[in-house]
């Protein structure tokens, strides 16, 4: 590493903040277009897997808060992509990648879902898991990002409580109701557990080092799982993991997650990833035209 | 309330419910990501505009604004074969929208004549809201007019808006079958 | 075209910069803009500027110290002590 990176990566891990024209090591600048491009991938990619419950919410209410909440992922998936392109990476180069596979998005939208319950646990559980992330990056080295975090972060809010009046709802409703959710919270759950990724340790993680992210997988997992284990059971439902429990030490400990699925799932094997890709690649080819008369002017 | 001004109110209702599902297809895959999130918010206003209408025709009935909305066989809805059709082409979506406002703002432009305070108020209110939607459409008409496909779809869907209103298309019912499954899967009257 | 959007939050606070939207013109940036800082009436007003239109300054030079206008080229302490102290042994010489 050099004098200067050296400097740099200094300042950095003792709170410093970089904006989009300051000099930064061409390492950071990599690292930080990668992790910030999988964020924009995965909040677009998000759409895919709840849109399709627009039209079968069962309620006006429920319609309404669902098509603004998945309005919320796309507009953070501009925003992101614009802090993408101020490092100097196009939104278009991203959304080809993205198509392509080149570019990753997060596991959990690369699965089906299959039921109403879906609708209120990934609500629920999904944007929990993804909202501890989210704060822990409020406090990124770089500060455009940091930024759009906080926006983020005031929009997912009601996200989480749009989720919990769905499932709250469906337990106070009839048994098949309350199986919805059972079900979808068995099924989610694997994939919950990984999210967070595997638990590399902090200082062994370049994200950590460069204080692009400010918490380590692991402690994220444990947030989670402190957070939101308590509030499954108490409404009587069940978690498929016999290990699952918190130490007397505050730890919970748990069996170990499929770090082979996920690893899969990310490189676009999961169930859905192809059908969602291919919906995105013909949407994008079909509205190509679109874009050339908007944008020729743009500079 | 009198008969052609309920008759009214469930035609713009069904039409808005109806379109604001149409436009919320394109959520995730507009053209442009700005789009994307502008057009979901035109979609959004559709669907309060249906709900507003439907609380206030749902009270004359003894029932509920989701029970008028969910709960009427395909053949009872009243929205125009325009907003039945599913339109993913972008300049068959913005005529659509194009057309749809110009007709929407005479009937609205009745409505906010009414004699009773509440329907006239609340179509006040819509119009207002509509006032964007227009400007929205306006804006896009600017940039396609010179575009043939874009030129074609308004003369393909033009004729569309005088077609009646008892006669569906076949893309109703499959609309309905997927509207209405979650709320069919559980008896009547259970909390959603 | 990159337009920077400024928004405030209430009547009377300062317009902060919240973010950029990409627009082929000022009508599209205005809905934009308006859609991504505003639909949740979050925003009391907006400002959507082309980003070329901005100037961007960061470099200040002050190479002779220029604190004679600025507070920290005021210390007082010693010279009020002194001053105090002044009066408090002509008092005491007065009254004695």
């Amino acid at each position: 590493m050099s004098e200067r990176d050296q400097e740099f990566l200094e300042y950095v891990q003792s709170g410093g903040q970089v904006e989009t024209t300051d000099w930064m090591p061409d390492d950071y600048r990599a690292k930080l277009i990668k992790f910030i491009e999988m964020h924009g991938n995965s909040e677009l990619m998000g759409v895919l897997p709840e849109r399709e419950w627009i039209l079968r919410a069962p309620t006006l209410q429920r319609k309404l808060a669902l098509t603004a909440k998945v309005q919320d992922e796309v507009g953070h998936s501009q925003l992101i992509y614009r802090v993408v392109e101020d490092l100097g990476k196009p939104r278009e180069q991203c959304l080809e990648d993205l198509i392509s596979g080149k570019a990753k998005f997060h596991n959990v939208f690369h699965y089906p879902t299959k039921t109403w319950g879906d609708v209120g646990v990934i609500a629920w559980l999904v944007d929990a898991a993804a909202i501890i992330s989210q704060k822990a990056l409020l406090k990124c080295s770089y500060a455009p990002y940091a930024r759009i975090m906080k926006k983020i972060c005031w929009e997912e809010s009601f996200h989480i409580l749009h989720g919990r009046d769905v499932v709250l709802t469906l337990m106070n409703g009839t048994d098949a109701q309350r199986e919805l959710v059972q079900e979808a919270v068995t099924r989610w759950w694997g994939p919950l557990m990984q999210f967070h990724g595997n638990p590399i340790s902090k200082d062994e993680d370049p994200m950590y080092v460069w204080r692009i992210k400010s918490q380590g997988n692991e402690e994220a997992r444990q947030q989670f799982l402190d957070g939101y284990v308590p509030q499954i059971w108490e409404l009587g439902l069940s978690v498929p993991d016999p290990k699952l429990r918190k130490n007397d030490d505050g730890v919970w400990e748990y069996t170990e997650p499929d770090w082979d699925e996920l690893r899969s799932v990310v490189t676009g094997h999961g169930p859905k990833s192809q059908d969602r890709l291919d919906l995105r690649r013909r949407a994008r080819e079909n509205s190509a035209w679109v874009r050339k008369i908007v944008l020729a002017e743009a500079a | 309330m009198n008969e052609s001004e309920a008759r009214s109110l469930l035609e713009i209702a069904d039409d808005e419910l109806i379109l604001g599902w149409r436009d919320s297809e394109w959520t995730g895959i507009a053209p442009l990501l700005e789009e994307d999130v502008a057009f979901s918010s035109i979609a959004q206003n559709e669907i309060g505009h249906a709900r507003a209408l439907y609380e206030l025709l749902a009270r004359e009935r003894g029932i509920t604004a989701d029970e008028l909305a969910f709960d009427r066989s395909p053949e009872e809805y009243r929205c125009s074969r325009l907003v039945e059709l599913r339109l993913l082409d972008w300049e068959k979506t913005v005529a659509r929208q194009y057309l749809y406002e110009e007709a929407d703002a005479k009937r609205l432009a009745e409505l906010m004549q009414s004699s009773d305070p509440e329907i006239s108020g609340l179509a006040a209110k819509i119009d207002r809201e509509e006032t964007y939607h227009r400007m929205h459409a306006q804006m896009w008409f600017d940039r396609l007019k010179d575009e043939p496909r874009f030129t074609a779809a308004i003369e393909e869907l033009r004729p569309l808006l005088d077609a009646g209103r008892e006669e569906h298309t076949s893309e109703l019912g499959e609309l309905w079958d997927e509207m209405t499954m979650v709320r069919r899967s559980q008896p009547a009257g259970t909390a959603w | 075209m990159i337009y920077e959007v400024f928004r405030q939050e209430r009547k009377g606070q300062p317009f902060q910069h919240a973010g950029s939207v990409e627009a082929p013109d000022h009508s599209f940036a205005d809905v934009y803009a308006r859609e991504q800082y505003g639909r949740r009436g979050e925003s009391q007003a907006l400002w959507v500027v082309p980003r070329e239109a901005i100037i961007e300054i960061d470099e200040f030079v002050d190479e002779l110290n220029r604190n004679y206008h600025r507070v920290d080229g005021y210390s007082l302490k010693d010279k009020l002590r002194r001053a105090r102290e002044r009066v408090g042994s002509a008092l005491v010489a007065r009254d004695s």
